[in-house]
C-alpha cells in the first residue's frame, strides 16, 4: 500500500495513453454490465426462494390448451399442497398494437401466493370488491402514467366480449411493487378478476389457463408434481406440473440461447481488451526500463518490481472497470424506466459487480504478467547502459 | 503530453482544436457509415488518382511506404488496431446476419398474391378465431381465384401449439402444428415433398417441414407421435424454403377433431385473382355484417411478424458495436500516437527537406486505414465462416419455434468494412494531425 503513490505516478507518466486505455477498459466493462443485466433477466428469472416453493400446472399438450376449473378442488386435496390459485392469459394491448401487455385474469387468492408483489391491504380489498378492478405493476403504471382511479381501456387480441366489442375497460384500483431485485421483471404485469373474465369473455369462460400451487417443502416437489399429474392421467386434459423456476427457465431458453450469445460477445470484447491493455503495459514498461533499473539499484527486490508493475496494470483495469460498471448501472436504470418491460433487463446487481471485479483483477494480472516479468528479470548494468 | 509551462490561452486553443478535429472526424465517420458503397468506392478511386497523379500525392505515397515498412517492427502495436477492429466488425456482422436471417425467413413466407384473413383485432393466427360460416364466406368472395374445377384456391387453417423434445437439449419446446385445407397445395406451390408423400385427408397423418425435422425428436419419416391425445404417423417431409419449414402439417379437419376445435378455424388464406384485388377483397369483407375480420397480404402479415425481433436485434447489435468501436478507436489512437512518436525525427527530417504537412497527414491516415481494412476483412471473414448458414431458432409470433439460418450477405460485409474504415479514420486523424503540426525544430531535437 505504501507504494501506491509510486504506482499512481507511473500511470500518470503518459497521461494521454493512460486515458485512452482507460476509455477502452470503460467501454468493455460498460458492455459487460449491460449484457449481464439482460442475461440475468433471462436466466435468473424466477430463481428465488418464492419461485422454488411454487409449482405450476399446465396442460401437458401445450400452454395454449386450457384446463377445467373443477381441477382446483382436487389439486387442493393433494397432500403437501398448502394453497392453489389459478390464472388465465389475457394479453391485449393499450392504445396501439405495439403496446402489447402482460395481462392475466387471476383468482381472488392470487396475491396470497405471490407475496413478493406488495399490495396494500386496502387496495387488495378494493380489488376483491370491484368487479372490473385491475391491479398494475409499478413499472407498468409508470410507463403509461397510470394512477389509482384511472379507467384503462384495453384492446383484446384473443378474447372479444360477449357483446362483440374488443374493448375491455378496467378500473385501476391498486399498484403493486416488487422489491426483490431478481424479481423486478414481475412489476410489468396487469391483473384483473377471473370472475369478470369468466362472465364477460365471448369464449374461454369456465376454463383456467394454469394452476399455481404453494408447497410447504420444496424437497417434496417431485412427488407432489406426480400426484397432481396423476389426477388427470388418461383424461382428455392431462397436465404437466413443474416448479416455477423450471418452467421459467425452459420458457426463456426457447427464445434463444442468451447465455451463449452474451458469452461469445463478451469473449470477443475481453480478448480485444487483453490485447489492447497488454500492448499499453508493454509500452509503458519498455519506456521505463532505466527507471526500473534505478529502483533496483536503490534496493528494490525483484519481487517488488514485479508487484509494482502488476499493481499498475490491476489498478488501471480496476479504475476503468469500476467506472464502466457504474456507467452501466446508470444506463440500465435509465433504459428500464424508458423502455419499460419491453426489453428484459434487471438492475445491475451484486453478482455482476462481483464477477466484474474478478475479471478486472484477472485481466490486470494477465496483461501485467509479461511486462512485469521483463521488469523483474532485467539486469541493472544492461538496463542502465541502455543495452 | 508535454504540458510544461503552458498559458491559459494556449490550453484553450488546444481544447478548441481538439473539439474541432473531433467534430470533423465524427462527421466524416458518420458519412462513411451512411453513404452507399459506390460513393465510398468513388472516394477511394479519387484518392488513388490523387496519389498517382499529383506531386503532393506522390509525396504522400512515398511517406506511406516508409511508414508501412516499419509495421513489421511494431507488430504487437499494429495488431491492436487490426484485432480491435476485427472484433467490432465480427460482432456487428454476426448480430446483423441473425436479424437478416430471421427477417428473410419470415418475409419470404409471404407474397402479394395471397391474403390472410384473421378475426378483427387479432395480431397473430394463434389469437384469431373464425367460425365455420365465416370461413366459407371468405373463401367464396369473388376476388378469390378459382382453380380449373371452379373451386376457390383457399385454405381455412388451424394453428395449434404442440410441444416436442428438441434434439439439442432434450427438453420440450413449442412446435407449430398447422391444419391445412385442401386448397393449401395450390395456395403454396413452393411447398415440395422431399421424402415420403402428402398426408391423406381424413387420416391422422402428418408431414414435417425439413427444419422442424432437424430440430425436434420423433419427426423423421415413419415416426409415431402422440399429439392431442391421439397417435399420429409422419408420412412425409416437405421443403418450402420459408417459415413453414418449422411446422408440422396435417389435415385441418382431423386436427380440429383431436383438439376439440369443432369447425372453427384460426385463419383463412386465399389466392387473389390479382394483387390489385386486395382493396376490393377488403371492402367486400368489411361490408359483411356477419363478421368482423382483418385481411392483409401475406407479405404484410409476415413482415409485421418479423419487425419486433429484427428491430430488437439491430438495436442490440448497433449498441454493442458502438461501445466496442469506442474501445477500438482509443486502441487505434494509442497505437498510432506511439507510431508517430517513434517516427518523430524521421517526419521532422522529411518536413525539413520540403515535404508539406498534407502528405504527412494523408500518409498516417492511409496507414491506419489499411490496418483498419485488414481488421475489417478479418472480422468479416470470421463472421462469414462461422455464421453464414448457422441455424438457430427462437419463439415466433405464434409462440412456437421458428427455425432460421443466419445470412451474411454482401451488403452486411460492406457495412462491416465501412465501420472498419470509419473507426480507422477517427483513430488515425488525431495522430496524423499531431505529426504534421509538430514544429520541425523540436522534432529534429527529439531523441
Amino acid at each position: 500500500m505504501k507504494y501506491l503513490h509510486l504506482v499512481w505516478s507511473a500511470l500518470l507518466r503518459r497521461k494521454t495513453r493512460t486515458v485512452f486505455t482507460l476509455i477502452s477498459v470503460i467501454a468493455a466493462f460498460l458492455l459487460f454490465g449491460l449484457l449481464d443485466s439482460v442475461r440475468d433477466a433471462f436466466m435468473g428469472a424466477g430463481r428465488s426462494v418464492a419461485g422454488a416453493s411454487r409449482m405450476i400446472t399446465l396442460s401437458k399438450e401445450s400452454f395454449v390448451v386450457t384446463l377445467p376449473k373443477s381441477l382446483q378442488m382436487r389439486i387442493q386435496a393433494v397432500p403437501g399442497v398448502s394453497a392453489v390459485t389459478y390464472a388465465n392469459w389475457f394479453g391485449g394491448y393499450y392504445q396501439e398494437p405495439r403496446n402489447q401487455l402482460v395481462t392475466e385474469a387471476v383468482a381472488p387468492n392470487f396475491f396470497d401466493l405471490y407475496p413478493e408483489m406488495k399490495l396494500s391491504p386496502a387496495q387488495l380489498r378494493a380489488f376483491h370488491d370491484t368487479r372490473t378492478g385491475a391491479v398494475a405493476g409499478a413499472a407498468l403504471a409508470e410507463r403509461f402514467h397510470w394512477k389509482v382511479g384511472d379507467k384503462i381501456p384495453l384492446q383484446a387480441t384473443i378474447f372479444p366480449r360477449k357483446a362483440g366489442s374488443n374493448t375491455w375497460t378496467f378500473d385501476l384500483v391498486g399498484i403493486y411493487h416488487v422489491t426483490d431485485r431478481q424479481l423486478k421483471g414481475e412489476e410489468g404485469a396487469l391483473f384483473f378478476n377471473w370472475d369478470y373474465f369468466d362472465q364477460t369473455a365471448a369464449f374461454g369462460g369456465g376454463t383456467v389457463g394454469w394452476y399455481v400451487e404453494r408447497i410447504a417443502r420444496p424437497s417434496q416437489a417431485d412427488g407432489i408434481a406426480h400426484a397432481i399429474d396423476a389426477l388427470s392421467a388418461n383424461s382428455d386434459h392431462e397436465t404437466k406440473t413443474q416448479s416455477e423456476d423450471a418452467f421459467q427457465t425452459s420458457f426463456a431458453s426457447q427464445f434463444a440461447n442468451i447465455g451463449l450469445l452474451v458469452g461469445s460477445i463478451m469473449g470477443c470484447v475481453f480478448f480485444t481488451l487483453v490485447l489492447l491493455t497488454g500492448n499499453t503495459m508493454a509500452q509503458a514498461v519498455r519506456e521505463r526500463i532505466p527507471e526500473l533499473a534505478i529502483l533496483k539499484t536503490i534496493g528494490f527486490s525483484n519481487r517488488s518490481v514485479l508487484s509494482l508493475v502488476l499493481a499498475e496494470s490491476v489498478l488501471l483495469l480496476a479504475l476503468g472497470g469500476a467506472i464502466g460498471l457504474a456507467l452501466s448501472a446508470v444506463a440500465v436504470s435509465g433504459m428500464r424506466a424508458k423502455l419499460g418491460p419491453q426489453i428484459p433487463m434487471l438492475p445491475v446487481g451484486a453478482g455482476t459487480w462481483l464477477s466484474g471485479a474478478g475479471l478486472m483483477i484477472l485481466i490486470g494480472l494477465l496483461v501485467g504478467a509479461l511486462p512485469a516479468q521483463r521488469g523483474m528479470r532485467l539486469r541493472i548494468v544492461d538496463a542502465l547502459s541502455g543495452r | 503530453m508535454r504540458f510544461q509551462a503552458v498559458d491559459g490561452a494556449a490550453v484553450m486553443r488546444k481544447i478548441a482544436w481538439s473539439v474541432f478535429t473531433l467534430v470533423v472526424a465524427a462527421a466524416f465517420a458518420a458519412l462513411v457509415a451512411i453513404v452507399p458503397w459506390w460513393a465510398d468506392a468513388l472516394a477511394v478511386a479519387l484518392l488513388v488518382a490523387w496519389l498517382a497523379l499529383t506531386r503532393a500525392g506522390r509525396q504522400a505515397w512515398s511517406v506511406t511506404e516508409v511508414g508501412m515498412a516499419t509495421v513489421p517492427q511494431r507488430l504487437g502495436a499494429a495488431s491492436v488496431v487490426v484485432i480491435g477492429i476485427a472484433g467490432v466488425v465480427g460482432v456487428l456482422v454476426a448480430l446483423f446476419s441473425m436479424a437478416q436471417g430471421f427477417r428473410s425467413t419470415l418475409v419470404e413466407t409471404g407474397n402479394d398474391a395471397t391474403a390472410i384473413v384473421l378475426r378483427g383485432g387479432s395480431q397473430t393466427e394463434l389469437n384469431s378465431v373464425l367460425d365455420h360460416e365465416a370461413t366459407v364466406i371468405i373463401a367464396g368472395e369473388p376476388q378469390v381465384k378459382r382453380d380449373s374445377a371452379g373451386r376457390p384456391i383457399a385454405s381455412p387453417e388451424l394453428v395449434v401449439v404442440a410441444s416436442l423434445p428438441k434434439k439439442t437439449t432434450g427438453t420440450d419446446a413449442n412446435v407449430e402444428l398447422r391444419g391445412v385445407g385442401p386448397g393449401a397445395w395450390a395456395l403454396r406451390p413452393n411447398v415440395r415433398i422431399v421424402a415420403g408423400r402428402r398426408f391423406t385427408p381424413g387420416l391422422r397423418e402428418l408431414i414435417v417441414g425439413k427444419r422442424a425435422v432437424s430440430q425436434f425428436q420423433h419427426t423423421t419419416l415413419g415416426s409415431k407421435l402422440t399429439l392431442g391425445g391421439q397417435p399420429w404417423t409422419v408420412v412425409g417431409e416437405f421443403d418450402s424454403g420459408d417459415e413453414h419449414d418449422s411446422e408440422l402439417w396435417g389435415d385441418a379437419d382431423v386436427i380440429a377433431a383431436a383438439y376439440r376445435r369443432g369447425d372453427s378455424r384460426n385463419s383463412v388464406t386465399v389466392r387473389l385473382q390479382s394483387p390489385q384485388m386486395l382493396d376490393a377483397f377488403k371492402a367486400a369483407l368489411a361490408s359483411d355484417p356477419r363478421f368482423k375480420v382483418d385481411a392483409s397480404t401475406t407479405r404484410d402479415y409476415y413482415t409485421r411478424q418479423s419487425e419486433f425481433l429484427t428491430r430488437a436485434i439491430r438495436v442490440l447489435g448497433t449498441t454493442v458495436a458502438l461501445i466496442m468501436a469506442t474501445g477500438a478507436i482509443f486502441g487505434a489512437l494509442n497505437t498510432m500516437y506511439a507510431a508517430v512518436a517513434a517516427r518523430t525525427r524521421e517526419i521532422a527530417t522529411l518536413r525539413a527537406m520540403g515535404f508539406r504537412g498534407g502528405p504527412v497527414i494523408v500518409s498516417v491516415l492511409i496507414e491506419t486505414l489499411l490496418l483498419a481494412l485488414a481488421g475489417g476483412l478479418i472480422g468479416a471473414a470470421i463472421a462469414w465462416a462461422l455464421f453464414d448458414h448457422y441455424t438457430a431458432s427462437t419463439l415466433g409470433a405464434n409462440f412456437s419455434q421458428v427455425v432460421f439460418e443466419f445470412r451474411v450477405t454482401p451488403a452486411l460485409l460492406a457495412t462491416g468494412l465501412k465501420w472498419a474504415l470509419a473507426i480507422g479514420f477517427v483513430g488515425g486523424l488525431f495522430p496524423a494531425v499531431r505529426a504534421a503540426r509538430m514544429p520541425v525544430t523540436d522534432g529534429l531535437r527529439e531523441l
